[in-house]
């Protein structure tokens, strides 16, 4: 398997069915900062220990059972173009992507796994599952993580706990990330309201798609800052339990007062951003980024009963950069991108 | 909207001030009005939803002087070499014994962002001996009974203290 067989269609992660969590929850992540004992963490190990600590974590992972089918990429020696495209589906890192020397993903086929060799940390595991469902990508990659300490030493500490390279990281080493969809609290004026909030109790906010940290398309990350002191089930626990269902209940809520207050209003947003869709021939990433997060909204609100959600959910994922080129099986310039992106989405679109 | 401030990131603090009935208004980005030492956590009309947010979380001091590591330290790690003054750039140590040669520096800077938190709660590699896996199952039950007392639950707040005591 190559990285460029993955152009033609989303990540497992990505699509989920409609109900009333995973139209707004696209899906959790829970991810794992780990360095081995014995060797310098990365801007001071030279590079002939890189490649011997690469080869010990990778053979690590791969001798152990992943629940899912593996392969590795050698991101060293892997093109411009399919780093950007493993970027966009999430499975590596930009930091990975643009970082130097011998390091390697291990992935599962399925995409629900990752294992970053040597990027921040010496390794970084991390597990999707579409909609809401922090437990099951916990109960895995603790599994996962137990495996892999059967045959390496984690550097540990008895006070801080797991060692990383940045101190932001210390303790659980765990990051929780919720994908989030919250167009209406965009809509109704709240969504600033939401991002201080979650600032104001130590999570991060950050956009879902593109460079940056700007959220576009009304997507979000919502994401753990605090990882010391606090068990793992502590940080999954705030999230399922406390944060998510009240940022659902908001944005279900908006939701309704779109819908009973302005439906027009609505309609008209959620119609012309169809109409843009289905007639143009040439539309930027950010442009179609934008009016598909609004159709979203309208197919789960059942505004638009012509097109399912999957449908939508696959254009978000190939209409990225990468996957544009990689599906073309050339390098594109920015024009050609736009043209490309603006067909795919009016066959799409005008097919159903 | 942009900030009045910095211009570049996005307004998300509106203050309106009314001063002898004249009306003005500021925006600014959260960086910049903290800057200018605004307090934003007052005016928030989707209370109940920052009610929850916060209460999950401990509370936090109001706005400490964020502890900084200068540049001005060339001290190196013999294990590694790394120096305070280069970690201050990146901002990535070196080695595992840095967090020991550098412990005076970097412990206040780990509690600031943890949340005044210093000690691990979570998983244990199975490799840990027996009296450092007390150790931190004592830590955990700690933070527990913290929560419990918190929460005025004296039972659950009982049940811990013992559990803690049976450690010792």
């Amino acid at each position: 398997m190559r990285p460029a067989d993955l152009c033609n269609y989303p990540s497992s992660w990505f699509s989920g069915g409609s109900n009333a969590v995973s139209d707004i929850v696209i899906s959790s992540r829970i991810r794992l900062a780990r360095n081995v004992a014995g060797y310098e963490f990365l801007p001071c190990l030279s590079a002939e220990r890189q490649q011997e600590l690469h080869d010990r974590l990778k053979e690590a992972l791969l001798s152990i059972d992943l629940g899912e089918k593996v392969w590795c990429v050698d991101i060293d020696h892997t093109s411009d173009v399919e780093r950007n495209l493993l970027t966009e589906r999430h499975l590596i890192s930009r930091r990975h992507a643009k970082g130097k020397g011998p390091r390697s993903v291990v992935l599962a086929e399925d995409e629900s796994f990752t294992a970053m060799i040597n990027e921040e940390d010496h390794l970084r595991m991390q597990v999707y599952a579409a909609g809401l469902d922090l437990d099951a990508c916990w109960q895995r990659l603790g599994r996962i993580d137990d495996l892999i300490e059967e045959k390496i030493d984690y550097a540990f500490d008895r006070q801080l706990g797991y060692l990383t390279a940045c101190p932001t990281n210390l303790g659980t080493g765990l990051r929780v990330s919720v994908m989030l969809h919250l167009p209406a609290l965009k809509m109704t004026g709240h969504i600033e309201k939401f991002i201080t909030a979650a600032h104001d109790c130590d999570m991060a906010v950050r956009g879902l798609f593109g460079e940056g940290t700007d959220a576009v398309g009304d997507f979000f990350q919502l994401s753990n800052q605090i990882t010391l002191g606090l068990s793992e089930q502590q940080i999954i626990e705030t999230f399922s339990a406390v944060i998510v269902p009240k940022i659902i209940a908001y944005e279900t809520e908006a939701r309704k007062a779109l819908l009973s207050k302005k439906p027009y209003a609505l309609d008209d947003k959620i119609q012309r951003a169809l109409g843009v869709l289905r007639s143009a021939h040439l539309i930027s990433s950010q442009e179609a980024l934008f009016l598909l997060s609004n159709v979203r909204l309208g197919v789960n609100l059942g505004r638009v009963k012509d097109i399912n959600i999957a449908t939508v959910n696959e254009l978000f994922m190939l209409t990225q950069p990468a996957h544009l080129q990689l599906r073309a099986g050339k390098i594109l310039d920015a024009d050609q991108r736009d043209t490309l992106r603006a067909k795919i989405i009016r066959t799409k679109l005008n097919r159903n | 909207m942009l900030c009045q401030a910095c211009k570049e990131r996005s307004a998300t603090i509106h203050l309106t001030e009314i001063d002898n009935g004249q009306r003005s208004e500021t925006h600014l980005c959260q960086q910049c009005a903290r800057q200018q030492g605004l307090s934003i956590k007052s005016q928030i009309p989707l209370d109940e939803l920052m009610n929850t947010l916060l209460s999950s979380q401990q509370e936090k001091t109001s706005q400490q002087s964020k502890p900084s590591i200068t540049a001005a330290s060339d001290h190196a790690c013999p294990n590694c070499g790394m120096t305070l003054g280069r970690f201050a750039k990146t901002p990535l140590l070196g080695c595992a014994h840095d967090y020991t040669e550098f412990q005076s520096e970097l412990l206040p800077l780990i509690e600031q962002n943890h949340n005044g938190k210093s000690h691990h709660c979570g998983k244990v590699p199975t490799r840990i001996c027996e009296h450092d896996r007390n150790e931190i199952e004592r830590n955990k039950l700690r933070q527990q009974l913290d929560q419990a007392v918190k929460n005025e639950d004296y039972e659950a707040a009982a049940k811990l203290r013992d559990q803690i005591q049976a450690l010792t």
